[in-house]
């Protein structure tokens, strides 16, 4: 597997990388030399182009390889984890559509920095050393700074983008530092060496340092406290359909990597990685949880939220286990279906073509749009995790994997922060339920109610038939051990 | 009768009606009436078919019966369904009563009748499913669902303070089972099935049980409610609609004594056997003091909410005697208490919807206007107290009697809780039905109507037919209930035959 020569072949395992790089160049020259900048072309093209990659990582039988020297690995995690980006990243654009439309945001830029950072976040999701990790990483987060500020004239969001890139910037920073200390202690930056070298070897205290850094990169990338503070001004100052793709496609591939960095090059350093994750994990649960309670517009709730529930899906990491990885992977993906839900709902809050944004002006929803408040709230009860919607399992499944590794007080404090967190999720959904009615939002979109629908049905039918995506999960865990 | 999933037909038949509901166009007269004659319907026909589990149960078996396995989530956690003697009435008691709760929001629910109907099917569902579940997540699903639409119906259809009440019950409930949750999944990892019937048989180390037996106890004891975490349970009562607060004294609360009988009990004996002082203070308290704050109650609906908190520490007296009249006792009590308690909500319901109120203050004399709803409102006070030849009686006092078995000052001091639920219960009788009608508002009250006969009746009948002949409940429950305390009694035994041979063993 060391041969540099690039074959046929490789580019063929390549081609769902090779389709989103080329693709998004083509859209950008169609973008710049169209007089009307083409935003239906370079939009519909892009969203072709991620289904397509879709189609291709999932319909190809390349079987599990390590390609360019083990910098990139096909297994069945990355596979798992390529297909849920890309769900997310096409969902994502699939909402904004109609943002786009509507709020003169005709920049056809737009649609090829979401292409360039799935671009990135697959390569993240396929990283096998710490340069293609770096790559990878690097090529997401400065489309996403990009992305945040897309809406230039607005400060809010210049003001996100602006805040996301100093702090982003720092964090790389970090990573990169620890990456050179790894190196400099394993004389390597492949994972599988790393791994080997530091089982021989024993943690080196300049191997620890080095995997400290590394992780703390890592953790700003998921936003799990305490490098979390650009989450919420962030969520709040980027446009929404921004927002809501920031709280999905990005959060999957930087915990993909997490787990795959733990997992594969640190296996025998379990006890050192452990106990910093357990603590991220709860400091993440408990700010989260309490955090999010004072919050009036609900877009900086939903970054709580989201802080809140990366510290669940840490808790299945901290475990370390085949189980715990499974319960990630499971976590990550209904996460993701519940977070696209929701923010499927504050896209629409709409009235009189401006948007809204307080929790407040939901009040009533559920008799002035019935269908929506119902949806909204099978959605939070799953996001704060009451049985029988999709979020319990998920739930279910991490702390499952914490108490098999023994780790009861990660377990209890983490279900404790579940109950502070059901009620900031209960007091929206009281708002829409119990309040009086505030006059109605315009009408929801076609694509628009379609994700809900799509979400709504995941989150509530999700217990009668878990079996697929469990037995997926499984798959995709076995792949890293 | 094995050829069909009963259980699961029962269990999932108000959910269809729910769906059907939600299917129904319009919010005119004419839809909500739809509404509420789908939803009569399929409670009715949910209740008839559950009659079919009473007919073809088998009294003299000890086994779950009516098992049905399915696939679910993969690994040892499947779709398990089955009842025993100690479940089986439970599930009869909640296909009961869901009709008269029906009935009883005919007319008094006016705003979203539709939304409201569903939450009410969707429950059903969820507490059917509680007693019929045999596999752990599957019960956890169950319990911890019946959240979301008791939430709902408190919060929209409720009082004044809805919202505050409605957060209360939310919040204290999933407190409590979170820790259970917890305990759930160590129990997987020991056992290494989620099946409650093989766990039954399981035998959980000794010092694994002691906190296992606290995390399900936080859970239960919030439910149950047990003295002090009762706390949630006045303020949900009083702010529920009446329907509402009839599923939450005669079946919500009885999951809680359910899952000390089929978990606590059976699964950790010894911390059971630890625990039981702890248990029995607990009890005693709740009876005596909250017998006495129920005195003092001037909302009808706070008083009763409070004399089910005592009625419930005689429940978890009897249980944690770990004997067969103990065991016996409090399940009799927990079904008397269902029938008595959601009866006695149905009536204040029934001057509620005249009157607007629930203050006692706001009543008086009503004997004069109404003597049939005086009648049906003199049986429930009765078996409230207690009385020989009601329900009531029969269960309080097999516990008292197991109670004095296992320490007399715990039965001595629960006897005072009798006396003083004569006190309260007579006391707000006399206040409510006797004495001069003089007050201008009650002056042209009129007397239980056709609909509201409907949903007294059977329940007086019941509450003193069970009280002259409690034969037909304590018949199917007796080998289940043998079973439990036998295999408690033998655990308790095993241990301490195992610590005198480790005794011989070391000298």
């Amino acid at each position: 597997m060391s041969s540099t020569v690039i074959t046929q072949d490789m580019l063929i395992i390549m081609s769902p990388e090779l389709l989103l790089a080329i693709g998004a160049m083509v859209l950008l020259m169609i973008g710049a030399f169209r007089s009307d900048g083409g935003l239906g072309i370079v939009t519909g093209g892009a969203i072709a182009m991620i289904i397509t990659a879709a189609a291709l990582v999932n319909l190809m039988h390349v079987g599990d390889t390590e390609l360019f020297g083990g910098s990139i690995i096909i297994d069945g995690f990355s596979r798992f984890m390529k297909t849920l980006i890309l769900i997310g990243s096409g969902v994502a654009l699939i909402m904004s559509i109609d943002w786009m439309r509507s709020a003169n945001m005709d920049r056809f830029e737009y649609p090829v920095l979401i292409v360039l950072a799935t671009l990135g976040m697959l390569i993240m999701a396929s990283a096998g050393d710490l340069i293609a990790l770096y790559l990878g990483l690097e090529l997401q987060s400065l489309s996403l700074y990009v992305l945040a500020s897309i809406q230039r004239d607005s400060t809010r969001s210049t003001e996100a983008g602006l805040k996301y890139f100093a702090l982003g910037a720092l964090s790389s920073g970090m990573l990169l530092y620890g990456s050179s200390l790894i190196y400099g202690f394993t004389g390597t930056i492949n994972l599988a060496q790393i791994a080997t070298m530091a089982g021989h070897e024993g943690a080196s205290v300049g191997l620890v340092f080095g995997l400290v850094f590394l992780i703390a990169g890592l953790a700003f990338k998921v936003s799990a406290v305490p490098f979390h503070m650009w989450t919420p001004d962030v969520y709040e100052g980027a446009p929404t359909p921004v927002a809501a793709f920031f709280a999905a496609a990005p959060k999957v591939a930087a915990m993909a990597l997490f787990v795959r960095v733990l997992i594969s090059g640190f296996p025998t350093m379990t006890p050192e990685w452990q106990q910093i994750i357990v603590f991220v994990a709860i400091a993440s649960m408990v700010l989260g949880a309490f955090a999010a309670i004072g919050q009036r517009n609900i877009k900086r709730l939903m970054a709580y939220s989201s802080i809140g529930h990366m510290g669940y899906a840490l808790v299945g990491l901290a475990a370390g286990s085949e189980g715990g990885v499974k319960g990630v992977i499971i976590y990550m993906a209904l996460y993701v279906a519940m977070t696209l839900g929701a923010f499927t709902c504050i896209l629409a809050m709409r009235r009189g073509d401006a948007a809204v944004e307080e929790i407040d002006d939901l009040a009533g929803l559920s008799r002035s749009n019935p269908l929506m408040a119902f949806v909204l709230a099978m959605l939070l009860f799953s996001l704060a995790g009451i049985p029988p919607l999709a979020g319990f399992f998920a739930k279910w499944f991490v702390f499952n994997a914490a108490v098999e590794a023994g780790l009861y007080a990660l377990a209890v404090i983490g279900v404790l922060a579940s109950v502070v967190g059901a009620y900031y999720y209960l007091r929206v959904i009281k708002i829409m339920y119990f309040d009086e009615p505030a006059p109605a939002f315009d009408r929801m979109s076609g694509e628009l109610s379609t994700v809900l629908g799509i979400s709504g049905v995941v989150v509530v039918l999700f217990s009668i038939y878990p079996a697929p995506l469990v037995s997926m999960a499984a798959e995709a865990a076995k792949a890293l051990f | 009768m094995s050829g069909w999933p009963i259980l699961s037909v029962i269990t999932f038949l108000p959910l269809v009606g729910a769906v059907f509901v939600a299917l129904i166009r319009g919010d005119d007269e004419v839809a909500r009436r739809n509404a509420r004659f789908v939803a009569l319907w399929a409670t009715l026909i949910t209740f008839a078919l559950s009659l079919l589990i009473w007919v073809y149960f088998d009294p003299a078996s000890k086994d779950f019966q009516f098992v049905e396995e399915m696939p679910w989530l993969g690994g040892a956690i499947a779709y398990r369904m089955g009842v025993d003697g100690i479940s089986m009435l439970f599930v009869i008691l909640t296909t009961f009563l869901m009709p008269f709760c029906i009935l009883a929001s005919w007319v008094s629910v006016t705003s979203r009748v539709k939304e409201y109907i569903i939450a009410f099917l969707v429950l059903e569902t969820l507490m059917i499913g509680v007693f019929c579940a045999l596999d752990l997540v599957l019960f956890y699903l169950f319990f911890e669902g019946g959240l979301i639409p008791m939430f709902l119906i408190i919060g929209v259809w409720g009082g004044k303070r809805r919202v505050y009440a409605s957060y209360k019950f939310f919040l204290y409930t999933l407190l409590g089972s979170v820790l259970m949750l917890v305990a759930m999944m160590a129990m997987y990892w020991e056992a290494g099935t989620t099946n409650i019937v093989e766990l039954l048989d399981h035998g959980f180390p000794a010092g694994m049980q002691t906190w296992l037996w606290l995390a399900f106890f936080a859970s239960f004891a919030v439910k149950m409610p047990m003295w002090p975490v009762h706390t949630w349970l006045p303020d949900a009562h009083v702010e529920a609609p009446t329907a509402g607060s009839v599923i939450l004294a005669a079946i919500l609360l009885k999951m809680g004594g359910y899952g000390f009988l089929r978990f606590s009990l059976p699964m950790f004996p010894l911390a059971s056997d630890m625990f039981a002082p702890l248990v029995f203070s607990l009890s005693v308290i709740a009876i005596i003091y909250t017998s006495l704050v129920a005195m003092m109650q001037e909302d009808i609906k706070k008083l009763i909410a409070y004399s089910s908190v005592a009625h419930m520490g005689f429940v978890t007296m009897g249980i944690f005697t770990g004997t067969m009249q103990g065991i016996h006792g409090g399940l009799f009590q927990m079904l008397s208490h269902g029938i008595v308690s959601g009866a006695l909500f149905l009536c204040v319901g029934v001057v509620y919807d005249r009157m607007h109120t629930r203050e006692i203050a706001a009543y008086g004399g009503l004997v004069n206007r109404m003597p049939l709803y005086a009648a049906a409102f003199m049986v429930f006070t009765m078996a409230n107290v207690g009385l020989p030849g009601t329900s009531g009686f029969v269960g309080e006092f097999l516990t008292l009697l197991a109670a004095f078995e296992a320490n007399t000052w715990v039965a001595f001091f629960a006897t005072f809780g009798v006396i003083l639920s004569a006190g309260y219960a007579l006391w707000l009788y006399r206040r409510v039905i006797f004495g001069e009608l003089d007050k201008d508002s009650l002056k042209a009250i009129l007397d239980v109507d056709r609909r509201e006969i409907a949903i007294l009746a059977p329940l007086v009948l019941l509450t003193i037919l069970f009280g002259v002949y409690p034969g037909p409940i304590l018949d199917v429950t007796a080998v289940s209930v043998e079973h439990l305390a036998q295999g408690y009694q033998d655990a308790l035994a095993a241990a301490q035959a195992a610590v005198q041979t480790a005794a011989v063993a070391a000298q």
